[in-house]
């Protein structure tokens, strides 16, 4: 419905559609939702994708399991070792391959990394999207600074790493990064009081969070949510803990849950889970031992014929891989089950009766990334 | 010592005038010429102190968010607003098709008007204002309540969905905001007995103390007002960045969206003149401005309070729009309103009784701050649902892993729920 | 650690509740078991399997589909947060003509997006669905780009696997030491592009310290 002037059907009670087009300062991606709205209500929420969709699943089938690893990275581009790492669990669950011990501690440290860099990246933009002008933004972006000059100091790249392979990891762990690691988890408890102490409890927050894009734990189950979102609801699920991989059973670390289930208890989720990763990474670096980084692989690996899934923990949620083999040197059918487009099940539900602020503020909170909902 | 000279001052203004009345003999002149020179210092004053402070605004929120502000462009970045402007007058000027052919063009020169005159009254020192109104509270009100209908003709002849978003969120929350507004201006009318913005420095230097210590809830309830006036943060509802791309002014591009911009931050400076006048004593420092030049004085003062602005810009989230209305409508106007006859009773007992000023004074303050100490308490008590007031930290599930049976152990164990039969894990 | 359970006995309460509903089972090694059932009753089977007390499986973990040749089927990973156990169960959809299979998403809401997914990318028609629609693809794309069927890169083209080849018509994985030598072109002369018949390399020997 256009307000031209020689529009003369115009009827006031009908509500507008408006376009929170592909491109936004706030959805975060080419991500296009629909939205009729009501004066400020939102009575309908369609949304729209596929603008990032780039074959990923076709493309895998052309190319061997390792040539895979990059493709990976750019599913969840914020978090990058994640998805290799659960590409490689796939791989190695597929094949039979063996990890061995210095490997999986350096997974461990480095899925735990990513998840700080995720979630201050994922929290700074919630905050945001509340209408923090960019402050906590760049307060909690100087901390992924320093985890992505770790990344950079150890694999050469900041966002898309390829570090995880086959058995493995690519390279092993160069001499300045343990001391480098240590000084960061040093420093880290004084900021993360720091942003608490601004943001947990800070009013206006809480005044726009709270009871914002609620869901309760059974429509969160039924809806297939996982992650944050579903440990907002309140259901103590993580697959680090339910289904451990990488040695994650013998670390000491605890799950934080919301109450509710709306906006603010996400937030609180992923604040809180920073500081478990603070936790799990000091034992990492306490006792990380000695040994090779990488099990001999065939560069053109192929795998019985049989299926696996294999799934991690990432900072989004669920994220698993499911591999089909024929015997092939490529994969014969690569999937990948993304959290994000899944947590996106209930969105109109979600934002259903709220204001236009709220739809905002909720599709934050979800933490998508658009790479992994298209593929 | 020796008092400076005083070249600075404009006082001889007003033999300048009548030495051309003199000379001429037509009054009408002598006033043209006055209010002629006055205006031009005015905006002499304004404009480069408008560029300053867009460089003071960018580097001290760059500070807050860590980093540095803009340092690229002259020594520090302080030609960076010059670059900017030299930008925008450069760009080019789109006009939607569909835009109303002639509407679509007033607005930027439209809100540039209540901008540019309310500086008219503001008081740079003791005989130094373009005009010295003996109405100049009406006057500010008045004024600049004009801004809002060229807001309005922006978003609506915008043809854009989002600028007619951002246009009805400001006019709504514009009328709002200026009861609250017009109650603290009245309460500082009633408690200083003059509605001249000169006449109110005076008080406070005949009273030697700064308004604000007697009206603190009042001046916050300006200060608030106002930051909802300039739509900034944390009421910039209106071109809230991340919701409806840029608002009101989301079609205009080159020096006409470059108007908006400027007229944002004058409206910015002109507020905090106007809140160091009422609240903070204007040009008066306690003697001080007889030696150092009073207007020097008043723009430090605001300054100070440009700094404020900056500061809860750079640091609180935005509020939502019905809870930007909630707070206007059932706590500043009623706590307004309080203090109003607060202010009107004290005033009257004050001159009725014929008190010693320096022992009532103080008195009203004392019991001003506990009237603002009382209406802040019964806020906090009364607003807020009930999931506002719910604890804000993460429960820690302590080694419970599950589905809905371990969410609800949790809920039991950890919220004192009533356990469900069958419940428990 | 999430047991994955035993096939046969998921089948075995499965047809004691709803006779019919499982028509096989692969009962291999762990990564590959699952269970197949029946399109036609589907939904009763699934239900069962969501309400049951001791199976519990009310989360929906995965559901994507696999193109065997020009057999479509359905894979869904079923899982249970409270007693966490998981299961794979299959149904088979079809071929390529009009594949059919009943929504899940009046059970699991978590079905609603990925089988629009599945919809779009390999033309499962899932009945019941309440919006079934393409959602990466455009309607009128023409197609259905999972299905081995649908064309490979232009010209033939691949990813530098020299030997894999689609003279072949399609999927027949070129068996190691059987397919012609292609000429190098002499600017690639000096990369290690392996050709069959050469001693597998490895990754992370000591001679090479990066893949």
């Amino acid at each position: 419905m256009t307000l031209s002037p020689t529009d003369t059907e115009f009827d006031p009670r009908e509500p507008i559609t408006v376009n929170l087009g592909p491109q936004h300062p706030s959805t975060h991606g080419v991500f296009r939702l629909k939205i009729q709205i009501d004066g400020e209500i939102v009575r309908d929420a369609e949304m729209i994708i596929g603008y990032l969709h780039r074959s990923m699943e076709k493309l895998a089938e052309e190319r061997t399991y390792t040539q895979n690893i990059p493709f990976t990275d750019r599913i969840d581009y914020l978090a990058a070792m994640s998805n290799n790492l659960a590409y490689c669990l796939s791989v190695e669950k597929l094949a039979g391959v063996e990890v061995p011990p210095r490997a999986q501690f350096i997974r461990v440290l480095f899925a735990e990394l990513q998840r700080i860099a995720s979630h201050a990246m994922a929290n700074g933009t919630f905050i945001n999207d509340c209408g923090a002008w960019h402050t906590p933004l760049f307060h909690m972006f100087r901390e992924r600074e320093k985890v992505l000059d770790l990344f950079e100091m150890t694999c050469g790249a900041r966002l898309t790493t390829n570090y995880m392979r086959i058995g493995g990891v690519a390279f092993d762990l160069p001499e300045g990064l343990l001391p480098a690691v240590r000084t960061f988890l040093d420093e880290m408890p004084g900021h993360i009081e720091d942003y608490e102490s601004m943001l947990i409890g800070n009013e206006i927050l809480v005044a726009r969070a709270r009871g914002v894009g609620q869901i309760s734990a059974e429509d969160a189950v039924n809806a297939s949510f996982s992650g944050p979102v579903l440990r907002g609801s309140g259901v103590p699920f993580d697959l680090r803990k339910a289904d451990p991989y990488c040695g994650y059973e013998n670390f000491d670390f605890d799950i934080p849950v919301g109450r509710q289930g709306d906006c603010y208890d996400r937030f609180l989720v992923r604040m809180a889970e920073v500081k478990e990763s603070i936790r799990i990474l000091n034992q990492v670096v306490d006792n990380i031992p000695d040994g090779p980084w990488l099990t001999d692989v065939p560069l053109h690996l192929r795998p019985d014929p049989g299926e696996a899934y294999a799934r991690v923990e990432s900072p989004r949620g669920e994220l698993g891989f499911y591999l089909v083999s024929d015997g092939g040197p490529a994969p014969f059918r690569f999937h990948c089950r993304p959290p994000s487009l899944i947590n996106l099940t209930a969105l109109k539900e979600m934002t259903l009766g709220g204001s236009l602020a709220d739809a905002i503020v909720t599709l934050g909170s979800l933490d998508i990334v658009v790479g992994e909902i298209d593929r | 010592m020796i008092p400076l000279a005083k070249w600075y001052d404009l006082r001889d203004l007003s033999g300048l005038s009548e030495e051309i009345t003199g000379w001429i003999g037509a009054d009408w002149l002598a006033s043209l010429v006055s209010g002629l020179l006055g205006a031009l210092g005015v905006l002499a004053v304004v404009g480069p102190t408008l560029l300053i402070l867009i460089w003071v605004e960018r580097k001290v929120i760059a500070r807050f968010q860590q980093r540095y502000g803009p340092n690229r462009v002259g020594p520090k970045g302080l030609v960076q607003p010059v670059a900017d402007a030299l930008k925008l007058v450069l760009k080019e000027e789109l006009r939607p098709r569909a835009a109303d052919k002639y509407l679509f063009l007033l607005p930027p020169v439209l809100i540039f008007l209540p901008a540019l005159l309310i500086w008219g009254v503001v008081p740079f020192g003791p005989n130094m204002q373009v005009a010295d109104l003996n109405v100049g509270v009406l006057y500010l009100l008045a004024v600049s309540s004009t801004g809002v209908i060229a807001i309005f003709i922006a978003g609506w002849s915008s043809n854009n969905k989002y600028a007619l978003f951002g246009a009805m969120r400001v006019v709504a929350m514009s009328i709002s905001y200026e009861v609250p507004m017009v109650l603290a201006l009245l309460t500082v009318v009633f408690f200083t007995g003059t509605m001249s913005l000169n006449g109110i420095v005076e008080w406070q230097q005949s009273e030697d103390l700064f308004l604000v210590l007697m009206l603190p809830m009042t001046a916050f309830m300006f200060f608030f007002s106002a930051t909802a006036e300039l739509n900034r943060t944390p009421l910039d509802i209106s071109e809230a960045e991340s919701e409806i791309v840029a608002g009101y002014h989301t079609e205009y591009s080159g020096m006409r969206f470059g108007l908006f911009y400027a007229v944002e931050l004058l409206n910015t400076l002109a507020i905090s003149a106007f809140i160091a006048t009422f609240f903070l004593g204007g040009w008066w420092l306690w003697g001080l401005d007889e030696w150092v030049p009073p207007w020097i004085i008043l723009l430090a003062k605001t300054g100070g309070v440009y700094f404020i602005f900056i500061w809860t810009r750079g640091t609180l989230p935005r509020l939502r729009i019905d809870q930007m209305m909630h707070f206007c409508w059932k706590f500043l106007v009623p706590v307004g309103l309080v203090f109003l006859v607060a202010a009107a009773v004290e005033r009257t007992l004050l001159l009725e009784n014929n008190w010693d000023a320096s022992i009532a004074l103080p008195v009203f303050g004392i019991i001003n701050a506990g009237l603002t100490v009382v209406a802040v308490v019964t806020w906090a008590k009364l607003s807020g649902t009930e999931s506002q007031k719910l604890p804000s930290n993460a429960i820690m599930a302590r080694g419970r892993v599950g589905g809905l049976r371990a969410a609800q152990a949790i809920r039991v164990d950890e919220l004192g729920a009533e356990p469900v039969a069958g419940g428990g894990d | 650690m999430t047991t994955w359970l035993d096939p046969q006995a998921v089948a075995d309460r499965l047809n004691t509740a709803c006779p019919g509903s499982v028509v096989g089972l692969n009962a291999a090694a762990a990564g590959d078991a699952y269970l197949e059932l029946s399109a036609d009753h589907l939904i009763e089977a699934v239900t069962f399997l969501r309400d049951d007390a001791a199976l519990e499986l009310n989360f929906l973990s995965n559901l994507t589909a696999v193109d065997r040749d020009g057999e479509l089927e359905v894979v869904y990973h079923l899982q249970s947060l409270d007693l966490n156990q998981i299961v794979v169960c299959k149904v088979s959809a079809g071929g390529y003509d009009d594949p059919r299979v009943p929504s899940l998403e009046p059970i699991f809401k978590g079905a609603h997006l990925q089988e629009r997914e599945i919809y779009d990318l390999f033309g499962i028609s899932f009945e019941g669905h309440s919006d079934l629609r393409r959602m990466f693809l455009w309607e009128g794309f023409p197609g259905y780009p999972l299905r081995k069927s649908f064309l490979q890169m232009p010209g033939n083209l691949t990813a530098g696997l020299p030997g894999f080849s689609h003279e072949s018509g399609g999927n027949d994985w070129p068996v190691p030491g059987t397919v012609d030598e292609r000429p190098i072109h002499p600017n690639q002369a000096s990369r290690n592009i392996p050709v069959p018949g050469d001693p597998p390399r490895v990754l992370g020997s000591s001679s090479e310290g990066q893949a």
